[in-house]
């Protein structure tokens, strides 16, 4: 015969389970020494089980909450390339202010739409307000063939919400045309669209309108660029330009080196883009502070080559 | 009957042209031949990847190529995993792989993933620098069997050591590859890792066979580099970019030509000497002069394939070693290393 105590691992409110020590020796009963180790050591891992629960319950419920803000998974679609690239401020955070979404083309329309933006703030409140601008859009895709309407009504949404917040973003609907993707881009407040060619030239999109949610009426230009194969259109946030650092550690990365870059990028696929780009970025940056990230290729696909 | 190395060279032909729909072919004409999938991964994507490197090492693709390349040798590999031959039921446990922050060479942790994938095991792949607080925060959501964890950059030593321990702190054991771990695997032991390997095979075998238990007393970074009680690695690391600002400075007076040099000039030799600070602060927390000196040479060699003389060097490091002559790690490693560059550029 042994003996047997069952102590309670005392969890938040309920127990959190029960500790059962049995022993087959000649010496049958618990002293009170060990009892009370056994008391002891049932409350400490009562505890840390309590919290361990407490923080996978959390853990799901940000999981759930945070799979929408979340930026998409970028893929060709309708034979158009997409890749992007995202990276919030926090190193502990996933979300921020920066956002970008795409719609494949549908019933409703040809054309695949693409938005870039940056809502004014950063961490989880200016990621709630991507969140309601990217829910928006998706209900205004059906009239994503006037971008300025779109601009307009979304301008609306946003000023009668409670949020305070401002946002500056690039609308791009592309669609294939031949061998080409023809691209149709509007910017609102934003930095612009820069075009990488096939011979290494950039060109900024000319188009330039308000930004939203600040003023009762907005103004913008939408241009239409025409990108053979292998060319690209970049969007891309202040969180590349107003990187700081650099060998020095206070330089601004600026708008001329990013022209630089991309120079060198011609006629690479959009990943290797939006890859180098973030990479020298995040060199640049070191251990420095930064803002969010983010950024968008659109690329024609280079011809496959005759068999 | 195509051997394997006309694969690779064909494979290599294909990406460096940016064609990723002959690369697929190649990769798809391979499986359909009946060449297992995992050698296709190690023995024809594997080198045409390590030829990538050493193409841009010695000059001869741009570093754009470099990334196109690399983003068509992953485009090939996502194209595999639809093929009969790369569907592999999971029945083993769950692996997660993933590189350390901070590192951006995904493809040969990719490699692994797959080869794990087809191995039976459940496999994660998290990607490139993956924030640590992610990393654990997963660990603790998914409760993983192992994590593999890939890094190729020395200078990323720091940010590993610390992934390993915490990644021991939640319970999982870690397993470390990748060239920044060193040839033998050095700094994967030094860090107190439960393995190592040196390729994507060798991990495999090393997982299917179990890895090494957990030692249940938990240890601190710091218990396992008792040199860094000097906190040498520490000022050198926090000062960094002043000690750039300073050496640029020192540099521009002994060296007249530097005031000629164009603005991407000045910015490309601050960019060297950061390198060099970044190593040597590397070097001081694994404690090893092997690591400077070997950094060094490299740069040198890249530099020769430049058209730039690696002498370039050595009035740097004599200004850098002016400003840390009050540390006596990093001066004497700053005199190894120095020397032993003399003699490399030298061999008279």
């Amino acid at each position: 015969m042994g003996s047997v105590a069952v102590v309670p691992l005392p969890g938040q409110g309920v127990p959190a389970g029960a500790l059962v020590l049995l022993r087959t020796s000649s010496r049958a009963v618990f002293t009170e020494n060990e009892e009370v180790f056994a008391r002891l050591f049932a409350a400490r891992a009562g505890a840390a089980m309590a919290a361990a629960r407490l923080y996978a319950e959390q853990a799901t419920i940000t999981e759930i909450l945070m799979r929408d803000l979340i930026p998409p998974q970028m893929r060709h679609v309708d034979g158009i390339e997409f890749a992007g690239g995202y990276q919030p401020s926090g190193a502990a955070e996933r979300v921020g202010g920066d956002f970008y979404d795409l719609h494949p083309a549908s019933q409703t329309s040809r054309e695949t739409f693409i938005v870039l933006g940056d809502v004014c703030g950063k961490g989880l409140e200016a990621a709630a307000m991507t969140g309601k601008i990217r829910n928006t859009l998706h209900a205004l895709l059906p009239l994503a063939t006037n971008h300025l309407r779109v601009l307009t009504m979304l301008n609306s949404a946003l000023l009668s919400s409670h949020h305070t917040r401002f946002a500056t973003l690039v609308f791009a609907s592309a669609v294939r045309d031949g061998a080409n993707v023809r691209l149709r881009l509007t910017n609102a407040g934003h930095l612009p669209p820069l075009i990488v060619r096939g011979d290494g030239t950039v060109e900024e999109a000319r188009t330039q309108g308000s930004l939203v949610g600040v003023l009762p009426t907005v103004q913008a230009s939408t241009a239409v660029v025409n990108l053979e194969p292998g060319e690209s259109c970049v969007l891309y946030t202040d969180g590349i330009t107003e990187a700081r650092g650099g060998p020095w550690g206070d330089a601004y990365f600026g708008e001329q080196r990013l022209k630089d870059v991309l120079a060198e990028c011609a006629g690479i696929p959009g990943e290797a883009i939006v890859e180098r780009v973030q990479m020298l970025t995040q060199q640049w940056i070191g251990d420095n502070h930064h803002d969010d990230i983010a950024i968008v290729a659109i690329t024609a696909p280079r011809q496959r080559e005759a068999p | 009957m195509t051997h394997t190395a006309d694969r690779v060279d064909s494979l290599w032909s294909a990406v460096v042209a940016g064609d990723e729909y002959a690369a697929a072919g190649i990769v798809i004409a391979a499986l359909d031949g009946g060449m297992p999938a995992e050698d296709v991964l190690l023995d024809v994507i594997a080198p045409v990847q390590a030829k990538v490197g050493l193409e841009w090492a010695a000059n001869r693709i741009s570093v754009a190529q470099e990334h196109a390349a690399t983003a068509i040798n992953d485009r090939v590999i996502a194209a595999m995993a639809h093929h009969p031959a790369a569907r592999v039921e999971p029945r083993l446990g769950r692996v997660i792989v993933a590189c350390i922050d901070g590192e951006w060479h995904a493809l040969p942790a990719r490699l692994l993933a797959e080869v794990l994938r087809l191995r039976g095991w459940r496999v994660e792949f998290l990607g490139a620098k993956v924030p640590t607080q992610h990393l654990i925060a997963h660990l603790h959501l998914t409760g993983p069997d192992a994590v593999a964890l890939s890094s190729s950059i020395a200078t990323r030593l720091p940010t590993a050591h610390a992934t390993i321990t915490a990644c021991q702190a939640a319970g999982v054991p870690v397993l470390a590859g990748g060239a920044a771990f060193g040839g033998n695997g050095e700094y994967a032991r030094l860090f107190g890792a439960n393995a190592w390997s040196p390729d994507a095979r060798s991990a495999a075998d090393l997982l299917a066979e179990g890895l090494p238990k957990l030692t249940v007393n938990a240890h601190q970074p710091i218990d396992d580099l008792p040199h860094l009680a000097d906190q040498e690695y520490t000022m050198v690391a926090r000062t960094a970019r002043s000690l750039v600002r300073q050496t640029m400075a020192d540099l521009a007076e002994r060296i007249p030509a530097m005031r000629q040099y164009t603005s991407q000039q000045v910015d490309r030799t601050a960019e060297d000497i950061a390198h060099i600070v970044d190593f040597l602060a590397t070097a001081l927390y694994t404690d090893s002069v092997e690591l400077f000196t070997g950094f060094l040479r490299w740069t040198a060699d890249i530099l020769a394939a430049r058209g730039v003389s690696g002498r370039f060097l050595l009035p740097a490091l004599d200004v850098l070693a002016l400003q840390l002559k009050d540390f006596t790690r990093a001066s004497r490693f700053i005199k190894e290393a120095g020397d032993d560059l003399d003699r490399a550029l030298d061999p008279a």
